[in-house]
């Protein structure tokens, strides 16, 4: 009896990413969602610049790598093309999606885009050696905030569902991590609800996922986890932020 | 004869691209193209098309990228501020050989600079415009009929070939009104896109779009692969038309408006007994390098007509190696040189050759 195996979407090649980094676990989340939904041969899933650059070449599906941060304009376009047939992700760190990508996640989500966004938030810029991101935390010391992230310098972090949750256009949004089996498990819930919405037309769906980078932030694995639920959690609660259809059938029962 | 209708060059764009089968357009405002995106706009949900008018031209071209990528024909068109902005996603369809079709009205520039015509953008268009090295297949219409004429090629030139192409018109092309006849069109070219990312359907490898190689001897010789088909487009694809040049003594070189302006100016030289003939590029890149080296041993003097500081001119020089002395008649800023100053340029010139 098999136990445990690769999902079908997971190409079985050896992945880039650094010991204890929680890419990987994101990466098996989506790809069993994708084959459990039954969806791979009309799935197309589109890379950022980032860490999971080569995201391409671990899925499954047809993908497409696209400019910094443009990933859901990208996403548009491919959703816009066979809109019937094409089940359309993206796959984001916070540098690409709330820094250069801004814009675009912002009017995706305004137009209720019919998409799904997987959206990795470790508060640093992995690929290019641990510079400051738009979510890195006030007195996180990174390679371009070396005295701490001061906020009188360089702002606050951006709250990417917070934000969004006031926009008319998203259908859904939530919060998660994958730091322990509990939140893993909440984390696949979430994606296949995000990639569920996208089949009943839902439109657009972002699961926010805090994640490690335990290379970029000097800690090892284990406490990279426990870093997660001491700073990241506090300032990132996990949940829910829209699910305008859960609200709505709460509207009409009541 | 085939029927025509009175359209402007910017409506007759948008036209030609739907008749071409273009069913996907992402535009931003921006003057004086707007005309492509409205049209866009009223045409495309009736006939079960996309019209979006992006957060930014870079959103637009992005979503062109999408599209493309996806193995559907697409377009976008702005004006120059605006085709600065979607050089990022112009390098990135050129680096993943992905076809689609831009159109830029020229306007004055640097800067926001003007809204009035401008062919100030030649360099940009013809030497890449983007990071990295790319051609784009560049088209210069001269008139309305054929703003929709090498729309249609154009299509057919970025699938052929897998290179994002460019209509490089300017303000004067896009507004103005002439008789169109569209009606030897409907037989459009197919072209099998088996390198699409449109899903596996689960009896295919899964396809990559993608421009990043980071082995460098990989990215050589893609680079080198790509060049050996721009070598092709240039063999077969070059376009120019000549007028009067059997025994021309004097060429003007110039493009899109600039032709039109000088061929009024040949023609009054001529009936004045100058020898003037035109070499008109249609396309700028491919540039028609031929025309020019074979005519310049024969020449006394070219004049490039330019609606520039000069930037074809450097083409113009190339081509004919040296071999005759080449000048720039020229108004920029939005102005457009009136056939009366080329005509008296043409004269200039004809005294300094000829006495």
């Amino acid at each position: 009896m098999v136990v445990f195996e690769k999902p079908h979407a997971l190409i079985d090649v050896p992945l880039h990413y650094c010991p204890g980094c929680t890419h990987g676990i994101v990466h098996r989340l989506v790809a069993e969602v994708i084959d459990e939904l039954g969806i791979e041969g009309q799935t197309i899933g589109i890379a950022p610049v980032g860490c999971s650059v080569m995201a391409y070449n671990y899925f499954n599906c047809d993908m497409i790598e696209a400019a910094h941060g443009r990933a859901p304009a990208v996403a548009t376009g491919v959703k816009r093309a066979d809109p019937d047939n094409n089940i359309v992700f993206t796959y984001q760190g916070d540098g690409d999606l709330a820094s250069i990508g801004t814009a675009e996640t912002v009017h995706a989500a305004a137009r209720n885009e019919n998409i799904t966004i997987i959206f990795i938030n470790n508060a640093i810029y992995g690929m290019t050696g641990g510079q400051m991101a738009p979510t890195s935390l006030p007195g996180q010391i990174t390679q371009t905030s070396p005295y701490g992230r001061d906020p009188k310098l360089c702002g606050y972090p951006i709250k990417v569902c917070e934000m969004l949750s006031e926009l008319d256009g998203p259908e859904y949004l939530e919060r998660v991590a994958v730091n322990n089996v509990k939140n893993v498990r909440n984390a696949k819930k979430a994606i296949k609800k995000a990639f569920q919405n996208q089949i009943d037309k839902k439109g657009f769906s972002l699961v926010e996922v805090i994640s490690t980078c335990p290379t970029n932030w000097g800690l090892t694995p284990k406490k990279a986890l426990e870093w997660v639920d001491e700073k990241m959690i506090p300032y990132y609660p996990l949940g829910v932020y829209k699910d305008r259809s859960a609200a709505q059938d709460e509207k009409e029962e009541g | 004869m085939a029927d025509k209708v009175l359209m402007k060059g910017n409506e007759a764009i948008a036209e030609a691209a739907i008749i071409a089968g273009c069913r996907h357009y992402f535009g931003y405002p921006i003057t004086p193209q707007t005309e492509v995106a409205a049209y866009m706009a009223k045409k495309m949900p009736k006939i079960g098309g996309t019209f979006l008018q992006a957060e930014s031209e870079i959103a637009a071209i992005s979503m062109v990228y999408g599209v493309s990528s996806a193995g559907y024909r697409v377009m976008t068109s702005s004006s120059s501020p605006g085709i600065s902005l979607k050089q990022e996603g112009i390098s990135y369809l050129a680096g993943s050989d992905l076809p689609a079709l831009i159109v830029n009205v020229q306007r004055g520039g640097p800067g926001l600079g003007g809204i009035q015509p401008s062919q100030s953008d030649y360099f940009q268009a013809t030497k890449g415009g983007g990071h990295g090295d790319y051609h784009l297949i560049v088209l210069a219409p001269a008139s309305v009929q054929e703003m929709a004429e090498l729309t249609i090629k154009g299509f057919d030139l970025a699938d052929k070939y897998r290179m994002p192409t460019m209509l490089l018109a300017d303000g004067t092309m896009g507004q103005m009104m002439e008789p169109v006849s569209l009606d030897e069109y409907s037989d459009i070219k197919t072209f099998d896109k088996p390198w699409a990312t449109n899903g596996t359907k689960m009896n295919r490898e899964h396809n990559i779009t993608n421009s990043l190689s980071l082995v460098p001897e990989e990215l050589e010789q893609l680079n080198i692969a790509r060049y050996e088909r721009y070598k092709i487009v240039e063999e077969n694809e070059t376009m120019y038309e000549e007028y009067y040049m059997d025994d021309a003594e004097i060429c003007i070189a110039a493009f899109g408006i600039a032709a039109r302006v000088s061929l009024h100016a040949v023609e009054k030289a001529r009936k004045e007994g100058i020898k003037v003939g035109m070499i008109r590029p249609i396309t700028l890149w491919p540039f028609p390098s031929a025309p020019f080296k074979k005519a310049a041993p024969h020449l006394k003097h070219i004049m490039s007509v330019e609606l520039s500081m000069g930037q074809m001119i450097e083409d113009v020089k190339l081509a004919c190696e040296c071999c005759c002395p080449v000048t720039l008649c020229n108004r920029v800023g939005g102005m457009i040189p009136d056939p009366l100053q080329v005509l008296e340029r043409i004269k200039e010139v004809n005294k300094e050759v000829n006495g």
